[in-house]
């Protein structure tokens, strides 16, 4: 959670607010279901000193034409909108598709998340024919920065599970695609 | 008044004797969210952004919003290596912050043989000085016209290009690419002019900074084509400093060369 950590450390209210967000995320239900697409994030535990949640960003390119489909924003959502100083660390998300929207954006967009597993339903994603490549990116303050890729083809014929490993800012990522009936 | 003096001197000097790099260092290029606000450092030194030599006069110093319109520069001040002033971003798009000059240089040698250049150091010449300074009779007159700019960009947001309109004085960029938009191991091109025409030939050099922490200077070096056009594909992510040079002997009267210095900071990002 990129939050500005002297805030954090020094106004205790600060904390408190920071808290009840971060309580309240975590009861939120993820609206999964495991009979259609979907995409699995896993933002893995760190031992570290100074943890923050990380911004996520997951988004859809096709690969001839570079259209970009936004799944999923996770940052830090304040009233005082502070939270999206810190977009542009998303770097490459921030490049191909966050300095064109105008913040706040409805329907793909969230608050950080905690530790854990987490799944985007992806039963109303629609896509023209073609060959595209999902990009997940998490940066995280005082931490680092990673981007998975998965590249896919649209539609899918029969079920199908793809897989990507991070290294240190993710988890394991998998993009499950099911054919609509 | 020393140093005053002595800073519009760097700025006054010829390109060929310009042994000091001038430039702005932004605290960061790329912003996000609403009320964005960039901190820049300018100074004079040849280490590149390395502060310790002179301080930039932050009275040269102009910004212009991504609409065209004049940027206040915020709390400004000036200490003994370097300057600094803030922006306050308060558009959406590009703003560029640069320092530019041009002009009129002449030397020449009087009866007894002894050598005389004008503008003197520090010397901010009006219309008509030149006529009234320079003897247009004197042995070995040499009159040249000159140009210095010192750039860099800033962007909030989407990227835009209003800024880029070029005035047709003196050595100046037209990006092709977006100088806020430019990531190790992509290719960028720019188009340098000089007073609105192609500066075919112009001598590009880029230095990344953070010298100290290396012993080779990693400087690429490029030459403009026909067009004024200098293609290159940036080897690694860092904060640039990028020289342009050019020369040639097309000068208006009653200058017989002429000359121009572009200087910039240009951010690259890794991918």
């Amino acid at each position: 959670m990129l939050v500005n950590t002297w805030v954090k450390r020094f106004i205790p209210l600060g904390i408190l607010l920071v808290s009840l967000t971060a309580a309240v995320t975590q009861a939120e239900p993820d609206t999964s279901s495991s009979h259609s697409s979907r995409l699995e994030i896993e933002i893995p535990k760190l031992s570290v000193a100074e943890y923050h949640r990380p911004y996520i960003a997951a988004w859809v390119t096709n690969n001839e034409s570079k259209a970009i489909t936004n799944l999923a924003l996770w940052y830090q959502i304040d009233d005082d909108r502070k939270g999206e100083k810190w977009l542009k660390d998303l770097r490459q998300w921030w490049r191909k598709s966050g300095r064109k929207l105008d913040m706040p954006v409805d329907g793909f967009t969230g608050a950080t998340r905690a530790v854990g597993q987490h799944t985007i339903a992806l039963d109303t994603l629609t896509l023209k024919p073609g060959s595209y490549t999902l990009f997940v990116e998490a940066s995280r303050e005082v931490g680092g920065r990673e981007v998975l890729q998965i590249p896919f083809n649209w539609p899918v014929k029969k079920e199908q599970t793809l897989k990507a490993e991070g290294a240190s800012e993710l988890g394991d990522i998998a993009l499950t695609l099911i054919p609509k009936p | 008044m020393k140093k005053p003096l002595i800073l519009l001197f760097f700025l006054l000097l010829p390109v060929a004797a310009s042994a000091h790099r001038l430039w702005f260092l932004p605290a960061a290029t790329v912003l996000s969210g609403e009320d964005a606000w960039v901190t820049f450092d300018a100074a004079v030194s040849n280490d590149i952004f390395y502060f310790n030599h002179f301080p930039l006069k932050t009275n040269q110093i102009q910004a212009i919003s991504p609409t065209g319109k004049a940027v206040e520069l915020k709390n400004t001040s000036e200490g003994k290596h370097r300057s600094t002033f803030d922006l306050h971003l308060e558009q959406e798009g590009t703003y560029k912050v640069y320092v530019a000059r041009s002009g009129l240089r002449a030397r020449w040698e009087d009866d007894e043989g002894k050598r005389h250049s004008w503008p003197r150091r520090g010397e901010v010449p009006k219309p008509g000085d030149f006529e009234k300074a320079v003897p247009q009779k004197a042995k070995n007159l040499e009159v040249s016209q000159t140009s210095r700019r010192v750039e860099t960009f800033v962007t909030a947001g989407a990227p835009s290009t209003d800024v880029f309109k070029t005035s047709g004085e003196g050595l100046e960029l037209k990006p092709l690419t977006h100088p806020n938009d430019l990531y190790a191991g992509e290719e960028a091109k720019f188009q340098f002019l000089i007073d609105g025409e192609p500066a075919a030939g112009a001598k590009f050099t880029a230095v990344p900074g953070g010298m100290r922490y290396r012993n080779e200077q990693k400087s690429i070096e490029a030459k403009a084509d026909k067009k004024g056009v200098v293609t290159i594909t940036w080897p690694s992510a860092a904060m640039y400093w990028v020289e342009v040079e050019y020369q040639d002997s097309k000068a208006k009267a009653p200058a017989t060369t002429r000359s121009g210095s572009y200087i910039a900071t240009l951010e690259v990002l890794p991918q």
